[in-house]
């Protein structure tokens, strides 16, 4: 999983990366591998070391100890002006007293930047993030997402091998950050630009990302593609950070056997270790009805009541109990036309299935 | 000892085993981060900035501490003597037994100052210099020293003398350290009593300052009284003059010629009294800015809370806002006992017998010239000015954090009999201020005060007078352009690098301390300490002592930490990512300095720089012990000019400082405007 040797050596290599503030370990022996033009996010709770990792990377923070290479070069100590990576952040970070135009330009601005060029690459910069006609604004006559699109734009503006994001959209509103999230990801497929980005929201991570390091507390969770982390995910902590989960205490019985309470299932991992404890997974729309007359069959089926019925738009929320699995309801998404077509209400005693493929078993620590 | 090299040599041992072993974790190598050129230019900068405050600030005031534990004493066993009544060199005498066969001094009377000398004469009984009697004197011991006239003698060779000659021979004393001074200090009332009276001084100033400050701040935020920015404008004036000139009008208001004499009854003007009066004017305003600040952030939805529970008008004022206010009210009390306590121009001008600190250290220094006992009353008065400043420090970080709070402000309400009551307040307070100044510029026009009332201009002649005449107005302005430029260059860089450099926390911690030390630093302490190290021909910056370079250095120390929290608190505001925006787009950190920070931080940097310009133009304190004939100051002439008994010119000039003063802040005014029309058009949306 999150293997890359197909392609060579990694465009950015990060190896053994500890950073300490004073006795806090922040980032506990990170190892990571980036290929060139792939897009990462780094996902994870406030606290977890996402925005510390990515500023040893910049050099802002420069960590403990472990090396980074960034295109075969150690760039492990060097100053952020000597590494090459453009940034942006959530506060946008746009000069106030320049012209959206000298903000783009002030990167360009080198001994030898001939001021036709420099203007060229500035039109060009507006083009690529779709304002051409803001150049002479002043950052805050502009939109917060207007705003952004300027600090990306300032960021490419010197054509950097990485680009970093520190999570860029958290400060615009709903809509705004959907639709840049979209042309954000549209512009990095076109320029192919290595890039990573820092994110505690999941949808952005699973929406952009071609893979995605998921962090907790100074470590690495998982590494893996939007489809792994979410189908496959490694730890109970990536189970239950993206996305909604059922969480059932339970234990192993055999090799691929786990108990609920007083009821067996049938799990799609074949090693389990017998008798260990630990928690039992299964996401709310992997859940199915059961009916003899649909034809849907499952190994894993249980007798429940509906307890509580939600309506949420697409799609209800169930909430399913069945003494025998313990006092917590089953929490399941049954699409709006499964529950017209089986006339679903509170109170309904059905029959669902658990299919095997989807539940997981999490052993607990120690 | 030998138990430690042992457990030496077991770590040792036990390391070289546990390597040979193997199987530890492999511990990683700490990266040593590289230093690139902004860091170096950083570190250089906060360098530099920091040794200027070590120069200017840090060493002085060691000089004058360790000057304040300076002793001196006669040592009369380190000479000998020998006496030739004709028939030949008698035997070799200690000048101590010498003085005990007399009896002339006892040990008591051999303490002295770095300046007493004893004559070695009036030890031997029945002296005269017209017998024939020769005598020699020589060093017991190398380093010892007498003077023969002035010239120095510190070897151990005999130097023989006539009767006549022998007069002139004086013992100079030795040094050594202790706390006589402070001891002497504190068992002569006429000295300590002044701890007393400072004291006594300064809280009753306090009181009365923040009571009509408080009302007055009241009255501008809570009440919707016509004319509030002329009343403001007006409270703001006596930051404009010397403290020295309010005392100027109180002689001239309730002095022995004064117009009210007959209010004062039996009670001079010249004293406790005349030094509050004053105090309670060149202090309001201080007072008024902090707790009108404190006043304004308190939060509207208190008030309709309150007035929703059916609270009434006294109650919600003290449930609701003295509490807002405290911190500002505390604070400002503090800020104005420091300055009470700390100022110098005005007690010199109507104390009268009414004795200071900071009075003390100028009478012990200039008057009598013992400087030991100047640095005693510093050290002494150094103390509840660092108290008070440590107090006020812990308060405002208090007050930052009840800021930080979202509040909705508060919108007085129309109402005219509360509105009339703080109007007519303000009215007062106002005619007062304006009074005060008025009467001094009258005075200043005036021929002859109180014979002749005609209107004339030779007051203006100060040429004439003493205090170096119109070269010491010149001579300000001068040192106020110098301090205003200068100052900011020095504070502002400082700021910057505090506060965006990398890493380097220690250095940077140190300046920070450094930067806020001055503010507890009294002026009268400031200026001797400059005296006991800048005066010292050992030292390699000796060359500045006398010249103006002097006094902008001095005044630039004395008024570092205000400007320094106006440059943080302006750099505080400011994106943290900007630095690391311009490192990643390898751009150099000067060209973020000049074309983004300080652009965005000017509105900040021309407050500096009017704040030093007008505390340049009105200081006294520290520069009255600095200045040369050729480098006298407008304000140092007025208190010269009052010693001398030119009340009138004083004012004149007094008036002057003011003028210049108001154009000053005017011309910042609308420079301020005219930058922000220009370079801060991305403030308007």
């Amino acid at each position: 999983m999150g293997e890359e040797t197909g392609q060579g050596a990694a465009f950015l290599e990060v190896r053994n990366l500890t950073k300490k503030f004073g006795a806090f370990t922040a980032l506990k022996d990170i190892s990571l591998d980036v290929a060139e033009k792939e897009f990462i996010c780094f996902l994870g709770p406030s606290g977890c070391g996402k925005t510390t990792f990515l500023r040893a990377i910049a050099g802002l923070d420069i960590h403990t100890s472990g090396a980074i290479t960034q295109a075969g070069r150690d760039i492990s100590n060097l100053p952020p002006s000597e590494r090459d990576f453009g940034i942006v952040f959530q506060s946008y970070a746009l000069f106030p007293n320049l012209t959206v135009k000298r903000n783009i330009a002030y990167g360009l601005e080198n001994a030898k930047g001939q001021k036709d060029h420099i203007a060229n690459r500035v039109d060009e910069l507006l083009n690529l993030v779709g304002l051409p006609d803001q150049g002479d604004k002043y950052p805050a006559q502009l939109s917060g997402g207007q705003q952004q699109r300027i600090a990306l734009a300032r960021a490419l503006a010197t054509s950097p091998g990485l680009l970093l994001l520190d999570e860029p959209l958290s400060a615009l509103d709903a809509r705004v950050r959907s639709h840049l999230r979209h042309e954000i990801k549209i512009l990095q497929e076109k320029l192919g630009v290595t890039t990573i980005m820092v994110t505690h929201d999941q949808e952005e991570a699973l929406t952009m990302a071609d893979r995605i390091v998921v962090m907790n507390q100074g470590t690495i969770e998982q590494v893996g593609t939007p489809l792994e982390i979410y189908r496959e995910p490694a730890t109970l902590f990536v189970a239950d950070f993206v996305g909604e989960m059922n969480k059932i205490p339970g234990s192993a019985v055999s090799e691929d056997t786990v108990r609920i309470g007083e009821i067996s299932l049938h799990c799609g991992s074949t090693k389990l270790v017998k008798g260990s404890k630990g928690t039992v997974t299964i996401r709310p729309e992997d859940i199915m009805v059961v009916s003899e007359t649909s034809g849907v069959k499952s190994k894993n089926a249980i007798d429940v009541t509906i307890s509580q019925l939600e309506f949420l738009g697409s799609f209800w929320r169930a909430r399913l109990m069945n003494e025998k699995l313990g006092e917590a309801p089953l929490i399941a998404d049954f699409s709006v036309d499964t529950v017209r077509r089986m006339s679903l209400e509170e109170g309904s005693a059905i029959k669902i299935g658990l299919p095997s493929h989807a539940l997981r078993f999490f052993e607990s620590n120690g | 000892m030998p138990f430690g090299f042992l457990r030496a040599m077991v770590e040792m041992s036990s390391a070289t085993t546990l390597e040979a072993g193997k199987a530890q974790p492999e511990k990683l190598p700490k990266i040593r981060p590289k230093l690139g050129r902004d860091d170096w230019v950083m570190r250089a900068f906060i360098l530099v900035i920091g040794l200027y405050l070590v120069i200017t600030l840090a060493l002085p005031l060691y000089a004058m501490l360790s000057k304040s534990f300076n002793t001196y004493a006669f040592d009369l066993s380190r000479y000998e003597l020998q006496m030739d009544k004709g028939t030949g060199w008698g035997k070799t005498l200690s000048v101590q037994t010498l003085n005990e066969i007399s009896g002339k001094y006892q040990a008591k009377d051999l303490k002295t100052s770095s300046d007493g000398r004893l004559s070695v004469v009036s030890m031997i009984e029945g002296f005269s210099f017209r017998s024939k009697t020769q005598y020699r004197l020589r060093n017991a011991q190398a380093g010892g020293a007498f003077l023969i006239g002035s010239e120095r003698k510190i070897d151990t060779d005999w130097h023989e003398f006539t009767s006549n000659e022998f007069r002139r021979v004086v013992l100079k004393p030795v040094q050594s350290t202790g706390f006589d001074n402070f001891v002497q200090y504190f068992s002569n009332p006429s000295l300590f009593n002044s701890i007393f009276n400072s004291l006594f001084i300064a809280i009753v100033t306090t009181f009365i300052t923040i009571t009509l400050a408080f009302t007055f701040a009241y009255a501008l935020a809570r009440s919707r009284m016509r004319f509030k920015g002329l009343f403001k404008t007006i409270a703001m004036a006596p930051i404009l003059v010397p403290s020295l000139l309010p005392g100027i009008a109180l002689v001239y208001l309730f002095g022995n010629q004064g117009i009210l004499k007959d209010l004062m009854g039996d009670q001079s003007i010249y004293g406790p009294i005349g030094i509050i009066a004053g105090s309670v004017f060149f202090t309001f305003p201080h007072a008024m800015i902090i707790i009108q600040t404190s006043l304004s952030i308190s939060d509207a939805r208190l008030y309709e809370a309150s007035d929703v529970l059916g609270a009434s008008k006294p109650k919600t004022f003290f449930t609701v806002t003295l509490p807002g206010a405290r911190y500002g009210l505390i604070s400002a009390g503090f800020v104005v006992f420091n300055l009470v306590i700390t100022d110098f121009g005005l007690p010199k001008v109507i104390g009268g017998q009414f004795n200071v600190l900071a009075v003390d250290i100028y009478k012990q220094v200039i008057g009598q010239q013992n400087f030991e006992m100047g640095a005693v009353v510093s050290v002494v008065l150094l103390i509840p000015a660092l108290l008070a400043f440590s107090v006020d420090r812990l308060v405002q970080k208090k007050q930052v954090a009840l800021l930080s709070t979202r509040s909705v402000p508060y919108e007085p309400k129309p109402n005219r009999r509360f509105d009339t009551i703080m109007f007519s307040y303000a009215a007062l307070v106002g005619a007062m201020i304006v009074g005060t100044l008025a009467i001094c510029q009258y005075a200043a026009l005036i021929k002859f005060w109180p014979y002749d009332l005609s209107l004339s201009l030779t007051n203006y002649d100060f040429d004439l007078m003493d205090g170096g005449g119109w070269g010491s107005f010149s001579n300000s302005i001068k040192l106020g352009f110098l301090v205003a430029i200068i100052g900011t260059v020095v504070v502002f860089l400082g700021a910057y690098m505090v506060e965006k450099a990398q890493g380097f926390s220690i250095g940077r911690g140190i300046f920070q301390f450094l930067a806020m030390l001055p503010m507890a630093i009294p002026g009268m302490v400031l200026g001797l300490a400059y005296i006991f190290f800048f005066n010292n021909p050992a030292n390699p910056f000796n060359f500045i002592y006398g010249t103006l370079g002097i006094m902008v250095i001095c005044t630039v120390t004395h008024f570092y930490t205000v400007s320094h929290l106006t440059a943080l608190t302006a750099l505080k505001q400011m994106d943290k990512e900007f630095e690391s925006v311009s490192a990643s787009l390898k751009q150099p950190v000067y060209k973020l300095f000049s074309r983004v920070t300080v652009p965005v931080c000017l509105p900040a940097i021309l407050d500096i720089s009017i704040y030093l310009f007008v505390n340049a133009m009105t200081t006294v304190s520290a520069l009255i012990f600095l200045y040369s004939p050729d480098t006298t100051l407008a304000s140092v002439a007025m208190l010269n000019m009052d010693d001398a008994g030119d009340i009138a010119p004083a004012a004149a000039m007094g008036m002057m400082i003011f003028y210049v003063n108001s154009l000053a802040r005017l011309l910042h005014h609308f420079a301020s405007k005219g930058l922000y029309a220009k370079t801060q058009a991305w403030r308007k949306r």
